[in-house]
């Protein structure tokens, strides 16, 4: 039988490696899908820790998934929005605010 | 070592494998791919833990719905590739060893401290099933679940505002 541990471990690989995309990748696609990436790894530990304990950690998931895809409608919406204006969805290239 | 472990330690490799992939890709639909076979992945690791409801869901609304319009909204945008324009040269290795420092503080914590928690045991007929889920969801936390479809619309309302030509006046 798997260990529990084993899960947490992938789980926080998974979560660095999104980490990792939101600060080195420069198009704000992949950006958000490395949010998307993040919030997947949170969702497997929701679902291997409700294995041990009970079923609510499922429904929970359940309701993460419901709110990422609100989440990427509206972000695609805003990136397509910020290409109308800029012409590119190069991160570095929005830096309107810059001082 | 059990057939367990072999099988979680070979999914575990496919799902490392395509983060780093998605990571590292240089054109964006090549990173929608390898976060589709990501999210497969994932859904497998679902089906293990006993939660085959959920592993259909992660089928269909994130591998299936949600990645589609990643990849039209690449497709519509040709934001495949970016123009080499880079800005900050020294924020790359920074984030790398940061990173690195992540997953070895992360590692350190979760073997010293959750060594007292049980292995995961076969799941029972029905846990996790349509049925569970549902007398769940629609008993104990209906709220929250009617909650979430006035979140749907608000998120559908403002994709369209965003989205819309703000000219057209009259």
């Amino acid at each position: 039988m798997v260990p529990v541990s084993y899960y947490v471990a992938l789980s926080a690989i998974l979560f660095s490696i999104g980490t990792l995309g939101v600060l080195i990748r420069r198009n704000a696609i992949v950006i958000f899908m490395s949010v998307e990436l993040m919030l997947n790894s949170a969702n497997l530990l929701f679902v291997a820790f409700s294995r041990l304990y009970d079923l609510e950690g499922q429904i929970f998931v359940f309701f993460v998934m419901t709110v990422a895809a609100a989440e990427v409608a509206v972000g695609l919406a805003m990136i397509v929005a910020v290409f109308r204006n800029k012409r590119s969805i190069d991160i570095d290239q929005i830096s309107s605010m810059k001082g | 070592m059990t057939p367990d472990v072999i099988l979680f330690l070979i999914l575990a490799v496919v799902a490392i494998a395509s983060a780093l992939g998605m990571l590292l890709s240089k054109n964006a639909v090549y990173s929608a791919l390898y976060l589709i076979l990501n999210l497969a992945t994932i859904a497998v690791f679902y089906l293990l833990l006993g939660a085959p409801f959920i592993a259909m869901v992660q089928v269909t609304v994130y591998a299936g719905a949600i990645m589609v319009l990643f990849l039209f909204v690449i497709m519509l945008l040709g934001a495949e590739q970016l123009r080499r324009a880079r800005t900050l040269g020294w924020q790359q290795p920074v984030a790398v060893v940061l990173a690195v420092v992540l997953v070895a503080e992360a590692t350190y914590i979760i073997f010293t401290k959750t060594s007292s928690l049980p292995d995961i045991e076969a799941a029972e007929a029905g846990f996790g099933s349509p049925q569970a889920i549902g007398e769940l969801l629609f008993n104990q936390y209906l709220l929250p679940f009617e909650i979430t479809s006035v979140l749907l619309l608000v998120a559908m309302i403002g994709a369209i505002v965003m989205t819309r030509d703000g000219k057209k006046k009259e």
